[in-house]
């Protein structure tokens, strides 16, 4: 068997490797669908600029971003929660940042002023993730509070599930009530790239930064609860105050992420499982890997979602559904056959 | 460095079940081997010193300070503890699992030197796992995995180490190591240490400089085990399964009890 140091670096190299293939399939998916020779005659042309610089390049960039934000949360929550069934999709905490987005955007509408993921601005994207993380904190907190902890899987699970479900019946009722916001709702739940522009990359770039290197040193206290709790406090740790932070921080990752693209499943919990399958290691490989991978996917889903049916486009919430199921359903049918 | 810990009057209900009612114990540098049947208190009172469990009331005093007032990093510099198996994912390698010894030393951002490399180094040699290093823990055998942490809490050279069923799952030439290894511990030359095991294998418990049997969550006796009244309460706790006798050179031995009592 290979040394579990050069199985990491061979993964890290592919992943660098693979989000710059990912990036360049981005630039060469229009219109016309996924076309290296459509592209180069684009470059030629006088509006070079405008439709890869400026739509193209911040759109696949954006959705790397999102990636790589999702999978990092998934990595941290399947650490700190010590189940590899965490998901932020799965805890809640989607579904509290999809409900708190709603809600502004209906506020908004109440108010007379517009706020949607089209157009947001500066300000009002940062409102928007404000919202959503506080949305996505509450999510957590609900889901938790009716595992009572997060020691026993199906519990948390199946409470997931329910708050899940009674969140985004709560976004239903909003948009009855203020059908102003169903049209960015609807974006909202299926998931899209397509709003992605310069403003929301810069805030995606920043928050992803700051979460990596947070995480990151939390890697030693997550390598310990793979112990079991006891032994990580056992340990000098303040349990306590380092589970409360990493659930702030993976509630922020995902707030970022879905406050710009919306309810986007499966990447975060499969990220981690990926990394683990090719070159497990302690979190500090992990946390980094993660989000690596978490870019790979969701450019991969992008361009999908681009070139599949173009020129229209699917939702790409819609594709890493399916791809992510698929990887889950296969999962289970090997567990299940042995 | 020698430690003392000791409890005054020291009770703890689990639900509605008294787990320990008035523990008033010492414990100064040496081996002692904390034995009783299933549900005695053992594993209760081993978290309790380790202070990961208040206790209802009473308490626990670390070189005459209370416990629960010294704060986690520097307890967990005194006091190493080895939970039972099982709550291990083990998706760290043996090198991985071993070097978070050297956490409460390091805390979450410290970079290892020489010295802490040293101590791990040192803990899987001890228990004989160096050859596995970069292997991940699910990928052992249960006596395998057990022996990494063993080395993870050796490495965190506390002078105080409180280890719950550390022989579990282990074939019996390694169980009499780990035995050996309990008594060179305790009697080191140079850095003698308060070891507290709890142990189901009442041969290996037998080679103690002390045992405490515990009984319904009370102390039933307290010595060494060539002390009459400590094998007749080991005797009567364990329903007179078991009969214990010493030998000409002096030494204690367990035998089961197969015939009609």
């Amino acid at each position: 068997m290979t040394e579990p140091g050069s199985r990491r670096r061979r993964l890290g190299w592919t992943l660098v490797a693979l989000i710059g293939i990912g990036l360049v399939a981005g630039l060469m998916t229009g219109a016309g669908g996924f076309s290296p020779l459509a592209f180069v005659a684009e470059l030629r042309g006088d509006q070079a600029a405008l439709i890869i610089g400026e739509i193209r390049l911040p759109r696949s960039a954006g959705a790397a971003l999102i990636g790589a934000l999702l999978g990092l949360g998934g990595a941290i929550a399947q650490g700190v929660f010590r189940n590899p069934l965490a998901d932020p999709y799965l805890l809640g905490s989607s579904a509290g940042a999809g409900l708190a987005v709603v809600l502004v955007l209906a506020a908004a509408s109440l108010v007379g002023g517009s706020v949607s993921l089209a157009t947001a601005a500066w300000l009002d994207r940062i409102g928007l993730v404000a919202a959503a993380f506080v949305g996505a904190l509450s999510g957590v907190a609900l889901t938790l509070m009716l595992a009572r902890g997060a020691v026993q899987t199906l519990r948390l699970l199946l409470a997931g599930v329910v708050v899940g479900v009674l969140l985004g019946a709560a976004s239903d009722l909003i948009t009855v009530v203020s059908p102003d916001a169903l049209r960015g709702k609807q974006a909202f739940m299926l998931g899209s790239t397509s709003f992605l522009g310069t403003a929301s990359l810069s805030m995606l770039a920043g928050g992803l930064a700051l979460l990596i290197v947070l995480a990151t040193r939390h890697a030693r206290a997550l390598d310990a609860l793979t112990l079991g709790e006891d032994s990580a406090a056992s340990l000098g740790l303040d349990l306590g105050r380092i589970r409360l932070r990493l659930v702030a921080m993976l509630s922020l990752a995902t707030a970022l992420a879905v406050a710009q693209a919306g309810l986007i499943a499966f990447v975060g919990l499969v990220a981690p499982h990926l990394v683990r399958r090719h070159a497990p290691g302690g979190h500090g490989w992990l946390l980094a890997a993660s989000a690596a991978m978490g870019a790979v996917l969701m450019l991969t889903a992008d361009v999908v979602s681009r070139a599949l049916i173009a020129p229209q486009e699917l939702p790409v919430g819609v594709v890493t559904a399916v791809l992510g199921g698929g990887y889950l359903f296969v999962l289970i049918r090997r567990r299940t056959l042995g | 460095m020698s430690a003392g810990l000791r409890t005054r009057g020291v009770a703890v209900r689990l639900g509605t079940t008294a787990a320990l009612a008035g523990i008033d114990v010492e414990f100064a540098p040496g081996w002692t081997a904390v034995v009783g049947p299933n549900g005695a208190g053992k594993s209760t009172l081993l978290r309790v010193l380790a202070g990961l469990l208040r206790p209802d009331t009473g308490v626990v005093e670390l070189d005459g300070r209370p416990l629960h007032r010294i704060p986690a990093l520097e307890r967990a510099q005194r006091i190493g503890w080895l939970a039972q198996q099982g709550d291990v994912t083990g998706e760290l390698t043996v090198a991985e699992t071993v070097a978070l010894g050297r956490l409460p030393h390091l805390g979450l951002l410290g970079t290892p030197d020489s010295g802490d490399e040293m101590a791990v180094a040192r803990a899987m040699a001890l228990t004989e796992c160096a050859s596995w290093a970069q292997r991940r823990l699910l990928e052992l055998s249960g006596g395998e995995r057990q022996r990494v942490l063993v080395a993870r809490v050796l490495a965190t050279e506390t002078p105080l180490l409180l280890l719950d069923e550390p022989t579990t799952h282990l074939d019996a030439p390694h169980q009499v190591a780990l035995g050996r290894l309990f008594a060179r511990l305790a009697r080191g030359a140079t850095a003698a240490r308060t070891l507290l095991t709890v142990l189901h294998d009442l041969p290996i418990a037998l080679q103690a400089d002390r045992l405490l049997v515990l009984d319904r969550g009370r102390v039933a006796a307290d010595g060494p085990a060539v002390d009459p009244s400590v094998q007749r309460a080991l005797e009567a706790v364990f329903d007179r399964a078991i009969r214990i006798d010493v030998d000409r050179d002096g030494r204690a031995r367990v035998e089961l009890r197969f015939d009609d009592r």
